[in-house]
């Protein structure tokens, strides 16, 4: 049974995980940025998170027990010293995972995994931006109606997105009544808001 | 040697085939540059994903 069994095998017996993952946090915690299978991104993502965490606390038992994972000296400074001051406000996900597509040769799935640059400032601005991003959206997916389930998964992204944003629905429904004349499926979005 | 005992009637066979249809990917119109993406993805032609430069593509 897998009760309780977390994590991917990857086609590697423990000690050969081991030691890839090791090599891949560092290189991640180095560059900031690898590229890699969709798999091993998601995985990495665990040693990641638990090793800035783990400087942030900055100690030196701490510092011991990141270095059984980070066997070079330089990157283990950079991590206890400009990574641990980047991250203090931000409580965890200091990772970002972006989906690249399918690698010639072995139709793999890839991703770049890298570490999150922007403050946690911007990261509110960036929020402000999605609500009224949702908008604009909508008004292109009732123009390209004709593709269908496409759109229609589409809408109901940004529908749940707009849910999210309640505090900019005063501005949005000023907007709203414009978009509102163009088509259907924006009274249903409407509709849902209210129901909430 | 263990051989069928009799053929497949093409019926039979076509039931079998019902569900091994393949699904489009869906792709979309990437926003930055215009070009066809996958949804989902960074864009291939741009490497933009969700308003930001995710990786360098060479031109």
């Amino acid at each position: 049974m897998r009760h309780q069994k977390t994590g991917r095998q990857l086609g590697r017996n423990s000690s050969h995980r081991k030691a890839m993952f090791r090599n891949m946090v560092v290189s991640l915690l180095d560059h900031e940025s690898i590229k890699t299978t969709d798999a091993k991104a998601k995985e990495l993502r665990k040693y990641a998170e638990r090793l800035i965490t783990l400087a942030k606390k900055g100690d030196l038992s701490a510092r011991r027990r990141a270095r059984v994972m980070v066997n070079d000296k330089d990157v283990l400074n950079k991590l206890f010293d400009t990574l641990a001051a980047r991250y203090k406000d931000r409580p965890g996900g200091y990772t970002r995972i972006v989906k690249l597509g399918l690698r010639p040769g072995d139709n793999a799935p890839l991703s770049v995994i890298q570490l999150v640059q922007e403050e946690m400032a911007s990261s509110k601005k960036t929020t402000a931006k999605k609500a009224v991003k949702p908008l604009v959206k909508k008004q292109e997916a009732v123009e390209v109606k004709a593709d269908g389930d496409d759109v229609a998964q589409e809408e109901a992204s940004t529908d749940s997105e707009a849910g999210v944003a309640v505090e900019a629905t005063t501005t949005e429904a000023t907007e709203k009544e414009g978009a509102a004349a163009v088509q259907g499926p924006d009274d249903e979005a409407e509709l849902a808001k209210e129901d909430k | 040697m263990a051989v069928p005992k009799q053929k497949i009637s093409k019926a039979r066979k076509n039931k079998r085939r019902s569900h091994h249809a393949l699904t489009s990917p869906n792709v979309i119109e990437c926003p930055e540059c215009k070009e066809p993406k996958q949804s989902h993805r960074a864009c291939p032609s741009c490497g933009h994903y969700n308003g930001r430069q995710v990786i360098s593509v060479e031109g």
